[in-house]
């Protein structure tokens, strides 16, 4: 756990640096700054994903909450989740030829995921 | 709908599943430039409403309800969505046009989408059945009142991109949406929050939503207020660029901005250099303006002075939106009839602040661009620290936020949280590079190359469209709780629907609850326990004292009490006064023609009030000289032997007594006075007496010697019918 620091207003000794700036180049300072503050969390935003992006995905895919749901925890489950759960389901969808709602209706419903963990290259159990 | 009917929420619950949203995405006002009314020009108004309920001064402006530039909000969760419906129109009638969804308690913490209606703590849940119920009953009200209305809730907690679907396809236009929320006050995980605000914010972005930001929080939870504002800044510019750069229009991000002090501090002096430096800052962004809530306590008179301060700093500065609170929020969730206050309180303070900053400039010297430029130094200075120490979530878990210090003053008591720590810590994978979604308005890597898509189309192509683009494909879930449930809650309180029973409501019908206002002469705490045992007495349940205000420490005492009755009335057995019987203009200026007809009037006593009976009189407000009668006003304070003797004197055929004051019945003992002195002239039968006045009743004027009574809301037409109609049977007798 980190502690928080205490210390006095220095702000007039903190501030010299600013003083010479116009009112437009302080703007533009401040603006810099929280480009470089927001930078890392957008790049991290980029490259992963969560339960509730899955889910999202799944909505939007035509499933209900309590089915979207039910598929990516099953996805977690299964360590499918970084390809995507949308994607599990796409790809079921592909190697059994049924709807993308019948794929995913039949990943709730059957107990052995091991034609999709191995429609993506995993190990056939 | 029509104004005399109310709004059925059976109707709008009924085929709820095959309901679509008539649009997408946020509406603002539109100016009117050109509106004006009998001789005032307005500078800053927008398009008038079809139907609505004016100020109350209004009737002396011809019913005019000028409606501000700036949309106005309202916030409505009383927990049960139903009632809310109801409440969203009286809102709507009174100039709201940003109706706000406040969830239940604990909805941040829920993993997924809530289904059905259940029934909410503090606020509502916020589910698919509930937005599409409310979302239907405001395209109703919208078009009552003839002004597009804004739906709104929140995109946050662990929930937010799947609550961010929902809401895109149900068309609700706003959203609140900032992982800072969720980090500092919710206490989810900070990686979490913010990979999942990318999602949300994506989505809403494809919606057209409206987003809010969540750093009004920190002037709540903050020790004083005030010192925050170098980080409130600074709070803001994260939200706004994360926003951007995921793909949000500035024009669709507002800053939810709230002047974080208040009376008895010097509220102009911290707050409008504050709100000037953000206003520079954030020139590119919407303002939407929240009123402070931080110091609020139960008297709703102190909540709304704060507000309109509030709302002066909005016109001295800017605001797109101007948020309102309920001025009961500091002692309960609100009631019906706060929230309509609140929206009047802010329409009449706009409009009566209209075209402000074409008389008043803010100095560009002293005080004000010193303060304004000390802030912003402030807040570079934080950010320069910020990235000093490895970047946001380092900073958080440092405890930079929340501190009480106005920074770089740091006081050590900042909210402090750990990136491994949180709810939901360690739920968020980073995507392999063969990661797919087959969805429209999805964040960041897709790897749509392996199925041989391009990037001009959705990737949602690949399964033939996803929800955005065919809704025939959302699953509706109608309700999941057999008990706690919409229908359940109608059928308990199905006597008092739409039927002809009715009881008193503050929030939910047939609730009971009654306020009493009484003042005991005696200290706070005897005062108290007087008041409880009063309600007791009154045979009011569950009473309660919900706010206390010292005239004097032994003087006396003001109690506010709330308490529940247990009986309600039947309408069919009330009997309501006669409606006054009106001739017609026509019928009224022809007997006028051939027979002349003089008054006296004035206003009685020591009262210089004169608004009511010119209003009675005078021809250009549709008073009684319009029809030709003679009327001779002698002014106001008259005493009662003038006004007697000026009937005399003209031979006039009535005498018209204004009596405003009405303090220990002087209204009532004076029309008895005039009564005697025209007995005692020998005048009375030869003469009509006709009072009139705000706190008037006919019935006990006419006891009180009168021939007849007029109180609040009288015209002209009302007192000339009566005069003629009995001029007519005396002249005939």
């Amino acid at each position: 756990m980190k502690t928080s620091m205490i210390r006095h207003d220095d702000y007039l000794s903190r501030k010299a640096h600013l003083e010479g700036l116009t009112d437009q180049q302080l703007k533009d300072y401040f603006w810099r700054l929280v480009d470089q503050a927001v930078t890392p969390l957008v790049d991290l935003a980029k490259t992963h994903t969560s339960p509730a992006i899955e889910r999202s995905i799944l909505l939007r895919m035509g499933f209900s909450s309590l089915e979207a749901k039910a598929l990516v925890d099953k996805s977690i489950a299964y360590g499918l989740i970084k390809k995507g759960a949308g994607h599990v389901v796409t790809r079921y969808s592909l190697i059994t030829n049924l709807s993308i709602r019948e794929a995913g209706l039949k990943l709730i419903e059957i107990k052995d995921w091991s034609t999709i963990s191995f429609g993506f290259g995993g190990k056939q159990s | 709908m029509t104004p005399d009917k109310k709004i059925s929420v059976k109707e709008i619950l009924k085929n709820l599943d095959k309901y679509s949203p008539r649009r997408r995405g946020w509406t603002w006002r539109i100016p009117d430039p050109n509106y004006q009314y009998n001789g005032y020009h307005y500078s800053d108004v927008s398009q008038s409403l079809q139907q609505s309920v004016p100020l109350p001064a209004a009737k002396s402006f011809g019913n005019i309800d000028p409606q501000p530039l700036q949309v106005i909000t309202t916030e409505i969760a009383s927990g049960r969505f139903e009632d809310d419906i109801r409440r969203m129109r009286m809102a709507a009638w009174h100039g709201a046009d940003h109706i706000m969804v406040i969830r239940t308690a604990g909805q941040s913490h829920f993993d997924g989408l809530i289904e059905g209606t259940p029934q909410g703590i503090g606020g509502v849940p916020i589910t698919r059945k509930q937005v599409r119920a409310q979302r239907k009953a405001l395209d109703l009200i919208e078009d009552e009142v003839g002004r597009p209305i804004n739906y709104h809730s929140y995109v946050s907690g662990v929930a937010g991109p799947d609550i961010a679907v929902m809401f895109a396809e149900e068309g609700v236009n706003g959203a609140h949406q900032d992982p800072q929320y969720n980090v500092l006050y919710r206490n989810i995980n900070m990686i979490r929050s913010f990979v999942d605000a990318a999602e949300s914010k994506k989505i809403m972005a494809w919606a057209d939503i409206l987003q809010i930001d969540g750093a009004h929080n920190a002037n709540a939870t903050a020790v004083e207020a005030w010192k925050v504002m170098p980080e409130l800044m600074v709070q803001h510019a994260i939200n706004c660029l994360f926003s951007v750069k995921v793909g949000m229009k500035k024009e669709n991000i507002a800053l939810s901005t709230v002047p974080p002090t208040a009376a008895p501090a010097p509220d102009l002096k911290i707050n409008l250099p504050y709100a000037v430096a953000l206003r520079d800052f954030f020139d590119e962004y919407k303002m939407r303006a929240q009123m402070n809530t931080k110091y609020m306590e139960s008297s709703t008179r102190e909540a709304t002075v704060t507000h309109v301060l509030n709302m002066m700093i909005s016109k001295l500065t800017s605001a797109d939106i101007q948020s309102t609170i309920t001025p009961d929020e500091g002692r309960n969730v609100p009631w019906h009839m706060f929230n309509v206050e609140a929206c009047d309180t802010a329409k009449q303070a706009l409009v009566g602040m209209d075209g402000l900053k074409e008389m008043v400039t803010l100095k560009s010297d002293g005080l004000l661009p010193e303060k304004v430029r000390e802030l912003k130094e402030r807040a570079i200075l934080f950010l320069e620290e910020l990235l000093e120490v490895g970047g946001y979530f380092e900073a958080v878990e440092q405890g930079f936020f929340i501190d009480s210090g106005i920074y770089p003053e740091r006081n050590g008591d900042g909210i402090s949280r750990q990136q491994n720590g949180g709810i939901g810590a360690h739920t968020v994978y980073e995507r392999d590079s063969d990661y797919f979604a087959p969805v429209t308005a999805h964040f960041g890597n897709n790897n749509i190359e392996q199925y041989h898509l391009s990037p001009l189309e959705s990737p949602s192509s690949f399964i033939g469209g996803c929800t955005f683009e065919d809704r025939t494909k959302i699953q509706y879930i109608d309700e999941l709780d057999p008990e706690d449930n919409v229908d359940k809650r109608m059928s308990e309180n199905a006597k008092y629907r739409d039927l002809s029973v009715i009881k008193p409501e503050v929030e939910w019908l047939g609730d009971g609850v009654i306020v009493v206002d009484l003042t005991l002469p005696t200290s706070l705490r005897y005062a108290e326990a007087g008041a409880l045992e009063i309600a007791k007495k009154m045979n009011l349940k569950e009473a309660e004292v919900i706010h206390r205000e010292i005239l004097h420490p032994s003087e006396a005492t003001r109690i506010q009490l709330k308490g529940k009755i247990d009986f309600d009335i039947d309408i069919n057995n009330l009997v309501l006064p006669k409606e006054p019987d009106l001739l017609t203009d026509q019928d009224i200026k022809t007997y006028v023609a051939d027979h002349p007809v003089t008054i006296v009037a004035g206003t009685v006593g020591e009262d210089e009030h004169s608004v009511g009976l010119r209003e009675i009189i005078d021809i250009k407000h549709g008073g009684i000289e319009k029809y030709g009668i003679h009327c001779i006003y002698l002014g106001t304070s008259v005493p009662i032997a003038k006004l007697v003797d000026a009937a005399i004197e003209t031979n006039a055929d009535a005498i018209l007594m204004s009596t405003i004051i009405s303090h220990d019945d002087i209204h009532y003992r004076n029309m008895k006075k005039t009564h005697d002195y025209a007995v005692e002239k020998g005048i009375r039968d030869h003469i009509l007496l006709i009072a009139g006045g705000t706190q008037v009743t006919p019935e006990t004027a006419v006891k009180n010697g009168a021939d007849a009574g007029f109180g609040r809301g009288t015209k002209g037409s009302h007192v000339a019918s009566f005069l003629i109609k009995h001029l007519k049977e005396k002249r005939q007798s």
